[in-house]
């Protein structure tokens, strides 16, 4: 990792409130950022009265964690009236697989973009990519008849596949970026000694590529716990990923809201993400860094 | 390394052709299955998106074809002049500030800040968050009654208004401001993640030479962070275009539609208001004027990439 | 996995059913959009009466945007080519599925239970599709309702009003004593319920029918639209500033709060002040809207069936049919819900002073052909023209555009999006 000490010019009062300036700007920008976090915590403790009363970020009377309890295990959403928890788990089910086999697919792409090129596949890259700009309600009804047609329309395996299609051109784009920053002497070399393209793959790329799977699961895992549209089409009432329920559970059209088991329920669905972000987002960063020039 | 084992001598002759050939294939092969997908769940329904936007189509897809009839529609929509105008406004706003301040509070975050590591986290989580869970609470606080207006008329300042929210003329910077919120803490790592990896003898020479901070950031880290700025800004524009959850929280398009993007457009028409070619023909013209943009800033890069 | 339990379900069925009156037990899978709170335990007493006679309820539930994600999510299903049993749909979209011929016939179990007899005219027209029953009422909701703080009248001074001349001179009074004449929550749906009533009041019931059933464009630009699209406007000077974006039951809250003296909202407001432990005629007084105390605009909520292959399935349909329209679920479901039921004749027992005043205005209004579909909520035009009129009403509303030409824009968009 770069060496930045001697960047940086020598200790004078100027750059000592250049420094308090830096910290200052950053603390804001912190400030800024968590915000609506500390909104969100503040009204899941407080009781209905309590919101009714106060403000944004008025303190409670005394906290309260009924609203947590009733979010995971109690709230009715539709004619079930068990909370966000089986929603929870099937956001699970459908996450973990979708993300391992987009990541891998992606890295087998990335390796052959970037170093077993042929004619055409510079076209096939830019295809890709340019295929990610598509917005998602262009294909609803097409992939909604095409996984009836494959009978697996309501399932969370229609899901699966759903994401994993939509998610290689991230994880190819991240892999290529990558791979193409490994000095294509280290391929010459193996293949001259005879080793073939699974055997280059297998022991030299996969090796050093730990920094960005991290950067492609962390990526891919927010994107498709996060996302709404394919699970609220593609799914029915056992299938539903937890955005779909917490939507359900917000979104009462002529009925009283709760905003405290509202809020509540939202951080629940967001803590898998949040703790992935929290856990490996310095991995995040050093993933994304590996892939510069070493000099 | 057992890499030296070399099995190029230990192989028969006609099995050596055939390991050949496999060899030439196995990159196609493992692209096949990326490449048949790309085709048919992205342009063959891309496709299948032209074709419906040239019938009448209203609730369920019809495939008699009706010529340019929802094309002309659209032209003389005044909500899709708004939605393509917001369009704009909020793709380039959102952009560019997100650059800004990414690149700024990374240039920042790069000085040993001592809390470097707990500032990072703070700066990411947005991301980590999907807006049908944050976009009550920014709901919450950008609305005058309830939010940062009577938060701060509680504390005395009487005279401020932050009516955004509701203003037609103003609404959709709402978005921009919410959108920033979610998104530069992402800029922010990848451009941290650029300026760690530029070369460090490049900066020492240029200040041995006498050059000011200001001017090495501006003429050396800057343009070698090039390549940043490229994912920087598809990965942006890309969200940019996409936002709907967003709006649709928010602002729901509102106050009437002054707040409306192409995207909430296309759905609004296609699936709640039964106008399935109306609103297919908005998605191609809005799949249209993106691609404008984004393949030659794409064929560009990529062709920079190639020779720089 | 729902053939799977379908197939065990009809087996189970077979060998019981051999003395049960129904022989066989299915499944619905039934797709709405009411998710929480009192909403839901409506549809749980529906869920249980249907499991009562041996059929089992799949729940379908995708709420937001009062159905938005559940159309889109019903389509793809469709197009899939495995919708769900029933789905809830109203107004003139059934017809619009029917058209598409993916809907089911009821008409035995209509003839069975009397419906053509038991339902105005208007209702059931909105539930046949070709004269067939391809769609079941569940509830009539009374839109022109106006909920009043009766304190906070007593307050300024004014009286509640029942012309909008009168509505004038006691919002100005209450503005003056200092409070909010009227509550407003600043979505389009909520401005168009407002309009509409306005409508209905101010050029009665063949106007509009004229315009907001018909959508005849000369109809939209006449003078009395005008007249109407000025008085819309000239409510906003009397509501608040943070109006805008605001969801309805916030507004209502204003009013039991005693901040606001007056909310134009359909009958559901009043399971707010219920909830608020506010009592009628006291803390709250239910008026029709100014000048439309003779009509009733209603919006009715029921649910489509799709043709089914499954024999048990078909047989689950007709049953939740038959339980929807019988007294027994008419009267719970619509106590818990704050409607009244769409059943004319029913016991009056159960229902509390607000409720029985509408079934008595939904029967007179039945007979003098003054009971009207609601064109802000789904009764009256497709989809495509009411977003039309939407988007208009609600710019209008929220900027400084003149009522001629918001008439003439809603003339032109109309015609538009036909």
């Amino acid at each position: 990792m770069a060496e930045r000490s001697q960047v940086v010019a020598p200790r004078t009062p100027a750059v000592m409130a250049g420094r308090i300036l830096i910290y200052a700007l950053l603390i804001l920008a912190a400030l800024y950022c968590l915000i609506p976090l500390f909104v969100m915590l503040l009204t899941s403790v407080k009781t209905m009265a309590d919101i009714r009363s106060g403000n944004l970020i008025s303190l409670p009377s005394q906290v309260n964690f009924d609203a947590w309890k009733a979010a995971w295990g109690e709230a009715c959403i539709g004619v079930k009236c068990q909370g966000i928890r089986g929603y929870f788990w099937n956001s699970v089910v459908m996450v973990v697989p979708a993300v391992i086999i987009s990541t891998l697919i992606g890295a087998a792409n990335g390796y052959v973009f970037s170093k077993w090129r042929f004619r055409g596949s510079e076209v096939i890259f830019s295809a890709l990519l340019v295929g990610c700009f598509i917005p998602f309600q262009v294909v609803l009804l097409p992939m909604a008849r095409t996984l009836g047609r494959l009978g697996i329309s309501q399932s969370i395996l229609g899901l699966i596949l759903v994401h994993v299609i939509y998610g290689l051109a991230f994880t190819t784009l991240f892999f290529r970026n990558f791979y193409v920053t490994v000095p294509d002497e280290l391929v010459k070399a193996a293949r001259i000694d005879g080793a073939g393209f699974l055997r280059i793959f297998w022991r030299i790329i996969l090796p050093i590529s730990t920094p960005i799977f991290v950067v492609s699961i962390i990526w891919q895992t927010t994107q498709i716990w996060n996302d709404f549209l394919f699970g609220v089409v593609f799914s029915t009432g056992d299938t539903q990923p937890i955005t779909v329920a917490l939507n359900n559970l917000v979104n009462t059209s002529t009925g009283v809201k709760q905003y405290n088991v509202d809020m509540a329920a939202a951080i629940i669905a967001a803590l898998p993400t949040l703790l992935v972000y929290v856990v490996a987002g310095k991995y995040f960063v050093r993933g994304l860094t590996a892939g510069s020039v070493k000099g | 390394m057992d890499m030296a084992v070399t099995y190029a001598e230990n192989r028969p002759a006609a099995g050596r052709r055939w390991w050949d050939t496999m060899e030439r294939l196995l990159p196609k092969l493992v692209l096949a299955p990326t490449t048949v997908a790309g085709l048919v769940f992205i342009y063959g329904f891309v496709l299948w998106t032209a074709w419906i936007s040239f019938t009448r189509s209203s609730l369920l897809p019809k495939y008699d074809l009706a010529g340019f009839h929802q094309y002309l529609k659209l032209f003389t929509s005044e909500r899709w002049w708004v939605a393509s105008k917001n369009l704009l406004i909020f793709g380039t706003l959102f952009v560019t500030i997100c650059i800004v301040i990414g690149l700024l509070l990374a240039i920042l975050l790069d000085q040993r800040i001592r809390i470097e590591g707990a500032l990072r986290t703070i700066y990411l989580y947005p991301m980590a968050l999907s807006f049908i869970v944050t976009g009550t609470a920014w709901k919450w606080i950008l609305n005058p009654g309830l939010g940062l207006e009577r938060l701060v008329h509680q504390m005395g300042f009487s005279g401020f208004t932050f009516d955004w929210l509701v203003n037609p003329k103003m609404s959709i910077y709402t978005v921009v401001i919410a959108g920033v919120w979610q998104s530069s803490g992402f800029v922010m790592a990848l451009f941290l993640a650029g300026l760690r990896g530029i070369d460090d003898a490049i900066i020492k020479a240029a200040q041995v030479d006498g050059a000011s901070l200001p001017r090495i950031y501006r003429c050396i880290v800057i343009p070698s962070l090039r390549p940043v700025f490229f994912s920087a800004v598809i990965i942006l524009a890309h969200i940019a275009i996409k936002s709907f959850d967003l709006v649709v929280v928010l602002t729901r398009g509102g106050p009437g539609y002054a707040s409306d993007l192409p995207a909430t457009f296309m759905y609004a028409f296609a699936f709640t208001r039964n106008q399935l070619g109306f609103g297919a023909a908005s998605a191609m013209v809005m799949l249209g004027a993106v691609m404008a943009i984004i393949v030659p800033y794409l064929y560009s890069e990529l062709r920079h990439k190639r020779n720089g | 996995m729902n053939r799977k339990r379908l197939g065990l379900a009809v087996m189970v069925g077979l060998l019981v059913g051999l003395v049960a009156v129904s022989a066989l037990a299915g499944e619905v899978e039934v797709l709405h959009w009411w998710t929480s709170g009192g909403e839901a335990r409506s549809v749980a007493v529906l869920k249980k009466l249907l499991e009562q006679e041996g059929h089992t309820w799949k729940d379908f539930a995708v709420a937001g945007g009062a159905g938005d994600n559940a159309m889109t999510v019903l389509r793809s299903r469709v197009v899939s080519g495995n919708p769900p049993t029933a789905a809830q749909v109203k107004g003139p979209q059934i017809q619009q599925w029917g058209d598409e011929g993916v809907l089911t016939n009821l008409d035995a179990v209509a003839q069975a239970g009397n419906w053509d007899n038991l339902l105005p005219k208007v209702v059931a027209d909105v539930m046949k599709y070709q004269d067939h029953y391809v769609a079941v009422p569940v509830n009539v909701h009374r839109i022109n309702w106006m909920w009043c703080n009766p304190e906070v009248f007593r307050k300024a001074g004014a009286k509640i009003p029942t012309t909008w001349k009168a509505f004038d001179e006691a919002a100005a009074k209450i503005q003056k004593a200092g409070m909010i004449p009227v509550a407003m929550g600043g979505q389009n749906w909520q401005e168009a319920t407002l309009f509409e009533s306005i409508v209905v009041g101010v050029g009665g019931p063949e106007f509009y029918h004229k315009t907001m059933v018909a959508a005849d464009p000369a109809a939209l630009q006449s003078p009395k639209m005008v007249e109407c699209l000025k008085i819309l406007k000239n409510i906003k000077q009397y509501t608040d500033r943070d109006a805008p974006g605001r969801d309805w039951n916030l507004a209502t809250a204003m009013v039991i709060n005693g901040k606001a003296a007056m909310q134009f909202m359909g009958d559901w407001a009043k399971g707010e002040f219920i909830a608020a432990g506010k009592s009628n005629g006291v803390d709250y007084v239910a008026v029709p809207v100014p000048q439309s105390s003779g009509e009733f605009l209603f919006n009715v909520d029921s649910f489509i069936m799709f043709q089914v292959a499954d024999k048990g399935a078909q047989e689950a349909q007709q049953a939740m049919a038959r339980l929807i329209m019988e007294p027994r679920f008419q009267e719970v479901f619509n106590v818990n819900k704050g409607s009244i039921p769409c059943r004319l004749g029913m016991s009056r027992a159960a229902f509390d002073d607000v409720a029985l005043r509408s079934m008595d205005e939904f029967a007179s209004a039945a007979a003098s052909g003054a009971l009207l579909p609601s064109m802000a909520h789904e009764m009256a035009v497709v989809p495509a023209i009411r977003g039309a009129m939407f988007d208009v009403i609600t710019n209008y509303y929220n900027s400084d555009m003149k009522a001629e030409q918001a008439a003439k824009s809603l003339a032109s968009a109309v015609k538009a999006a036909i």
